[in-house]
């Protein structure tokens, strides 16, 4: 019986000591508070289309003059792990006539729209409004998913700010933008397995066409590979050692719980 | 969790070696661009007809105002910029028409810029004739040439063509139709209904901007964007292609990006090799070159050679746009069983078909198609990941710490027992 209860009290001692570092390692991500980061340098330019968008980087601010009506393009780099928030302020600094409606869209590496899962993606500004705000959290970016699947991956990402209903007569008018794409999660720690071979970075080189049908390759020969049937490297390996050294410990604090009390 | 397959020791060994090397870096992105044998190449072309001496902007002459803007471009010109100068509407003085729409001189020849025999080339301008746009336009086509680079035309004009036929839209159409990827950027200088509609046409059909400038900082700021933007971008030009009306003849590509026109309700085809252990990436973007009604589509299909759908991208949308853009991957499946038996691959081909859902307002131009980009690449196909051998997280560690403990527990008191029992007997 007095084994019993010293091995209980050993087994909430290790719950104990579990249950709070399991709390404090969730990700604390505060979405909202994006500040450029320190040191970046402003972009001012925009591209037009997607092939000459205008790379910029998370947490470097974009500021840019613009008229009302254009297509303004930037393209980011994201890494598996990462969720992606972006906040765009576009003022105007002249008198309109009506009321008019901004959408920020981001795509993939493919073109393939990405959805928002929070923030203003197409809000309205009255005719007398100086000033409308617009923002997108992106999908965590998945390291790996099916070719037929449209989850976000690790690649290229194309922001496209526009204005979708506005009144002829205020196209052309000039406004000013200001953009930040802010970043949460420094990649790597997914809880996803697999891996992309390429990221989706577009190929932007002109194309050439191809004369013939490629004629058949040799196969190559699958090498053999001694370590191949070992699942990859990864933070897998590291938590089932600690388990395992972990079970070892406990397997040992359990055998010396049953000894018989040494008496005095 | 343990790996079955294989003994205890063993794993400790090998995540020792593992760790050591590390994952795979990821491939690095080839990102070097192609050096272009061409400078960024741009045109101005101001109108300079009689409508330029009205006072209108900050009290003085929408002449001066875009002399003084020139001035200021010139001398912000990047070196490696060739800058050309043509102007519309400024000698013919008499009142024929038909000769008053003849009226376009190039002053500035594209190439590198001699800053001050530019500046004196804009200050002897003075507010003259007519406004051939049309004809312009398609003279700064010329000054530009053809070349595997992009090229851009400003067109600064206060008052909308008054010598069409050629309507300048149309000619803006055509232009951007032809082989050499041209843009158009227009600005109207204190611009009226019907101005703002032709310059938002010529801008749309060559996916240009327009801008409304009201004051010189506006038409002095916008212009050098532009040349900025014209010496940034002028590198990214794809091949044109022509997409067959079904698979069997249609062109073979390698990756890359190509361009190509799809009238309303085409269907354009296209061939890609692809590989065995190779995955299939392409996006195609429709550009709303001329005004169509609100709701709109763009699909893109890949199909093996006898018609089965392998996978689709799709995507719609309404109201204002430049692009619709769809896109998609496809790899084989691993499994398949490779048909050659000598050891060879042989590459599959896939088709890919685009098609648009867009449907043109009454009064629309059907010809020629819209802008079609097609992006294709082939690059390594990505495995499924096998199931994970192993596991993480903060349960995982407490089951196997409790698993050990009771593990450990039975055990101990398995010993006692067999201890007690023995030492009986």
């Amino acid at each position: 019986m007095r084994t019993l209860i010293r091995a209980t009290a050993a087994l909430a001692t290790i719950g104990l000591t579990l249950a709070p570092t399991a709390a404090s390692a969730a990700p604390t991500s505060s979405p909202g508070t994006a500040t450029p980061s320190p040191g970046a340098a402003t972009v001012t330019k925009a591209g037009t289309s997607f092939l000459t968008a205008t790379a910029i980087a998370a947490g470097q601010p974009v500021q840019v003059g613009a008229s009302t009506g254009d297509h303004l393009y930037w393209s980011f780099r994201a890494e598996a792990g990462q969720t992606h928030h972006i906040a765009a302020t576009v003022s105007f600094p002249k008198g309109r006539t009506g009321a008019s409606t901004w959408t920020v869209e981001v795509f993939d590496g493919l073109r393939r729209r990405q959805a928002c899962t929070a923030g203003a993606q197409t809000p309205t500004a009255d005719a007398t409004a100086t000033s409308v705000s617009l923002g997108c959290t992106l999908r965590r970016v998945r390291p790996w998913a099916e070719p037929w699947s449209g989850d976000p991956l690790p690649g290229t990402y194309y922001v496209r700010l526009s204005v979708t209903d506005v009144p002829e007569p205020d196209l052309g008018l000039p406004i000013d933008v200001d953009l930040l794409v802010s970043v949460d999660g420094e990649g790597g720690a997914s809880g996803d397995d697999g891996e992309l071979a390429a990221p989706l970075v577009p190929n932007t080189r002109a194309g050439t066409l191809l004369t013939a049908e490629p004629t058949p390759e040799p196969a190559v020969e699958e090498e053999f590979n001694l370590t191949g049937w070992l699942p990859e490297a990864g933070s897998r390996w590291v938590w089932t050692t600690a388990g395992g050294v972990l079970a070892a410990v406990a397997g040992v604090v359990g055998f010396a719980l049953t000894r018989r009390p040494r008496r005095p | 969790m343990i790996n079955k397959r294989g003994s205890a020791a063993v794993l400790i060994g090998l995540l020792a070696a593992t760790a050591l090397i590390g994952p795979t870096p990821a491939r690095a992105g080839d990102d070097t661009p192609e050096t272009p044998a061409e400078p960024p190449k741009v045109e101005l072309v101001l109108d300079v007809s009689g409508s330029m001496r009205a006072r209108d902007i900050d009290g003085r002459s929408r002449i001066s105002v875009a002399q003084q803007a020139f001035n200021e471009v010139v001398d912000a010109l990047p070196d490696e910029t060739e800058l050309g100068i043509r102007v519309l509407g400024a000698t013919y003085r008499g009142k024929d028409k038909k000769q008053g729409c003849l009226d376009t001189q190039q002053i500035v020849p594209v190439g590198p810029v001699d800053r001050a025999q530019a500046k004196a080339a804009v200050a002897t301008l003075r507010p003259t004739g007519f406004t051939p746009v049309g004809l312009a336009l398609r003279s700064a086509a010329q000054d530009l040439g053809t070349g595997s680079t992009a090229r851009r035309i400003v067109l600064i004009t206060d008052g909308e063509d008054t010598c069409a036929p050629p309507d300048p839209c149309e000619v803006a159409r055509e232009l951007a139709a032809q082989g050499t990827k041209l843009v158009v950027d227009t600005l109207g200088l204190a611009p009226d209904e019907k101005v703002r509609r032709q310059l938002l046409c010529i801008a749309g059909a060559t996916g240009g901007t327009y801008t409304a400038a009201q004051s010189a900082d506006e038409l002095t700021g916008r212009i050098k964007q532009l040349v900025d933007r014209a010496r940034d971008t002028y590198t990214a030009t794809p091949t044109v292609v022509g997409g067959s009306a079904e698979c069997d003849n249609a062109p073979l590509l390698g990756p890359g990006v190509y361009t190509d026109r799809e009238a309303f309700a085409e269907h354009r085809w296209y061939r890609v090799p692809v590989r065995p252990g190779q995955e299939l990436r392409a996006s195609v973007s429709v550009a709303l070159d001329r005004p169509v009604n609100p709701d709109y589509g763009v699909l893109l299909r890949a199909t093996a050679t006898d018609g089965r759908e392998l996978v689709r991208g799709v995507d719609a949308g309404s109201g204002r746009t430049d692009v619709v853009s769809a896109g998609l991957r496809w790899s084989a499946a691993e499994d398949t069983p490779t048909p050659s038996p000598s050891g060879t691959q042989t590459a599959e081909t896939v088709c890919l078909v685009v098609s648009n859902s867009f449907a043109a307002r009454p009064g629309t131009q059907v010809t020629p198609g819209m802008p079609v980009e097609l992006t294709v690449d082939v690059v390594a196909a990505s495995p499924a990941p096998d199931g994970p051998d192993l596991g993480r997280g903060w349960a995982l560690l407490l089951l196997l710490t409790l698993a050990g403990l009771v593990t450990g527990l039975v055990a101990g008191l398995l010993t006692r027992w067999w201890v007690a029992t023995w030492r009986e007997n």
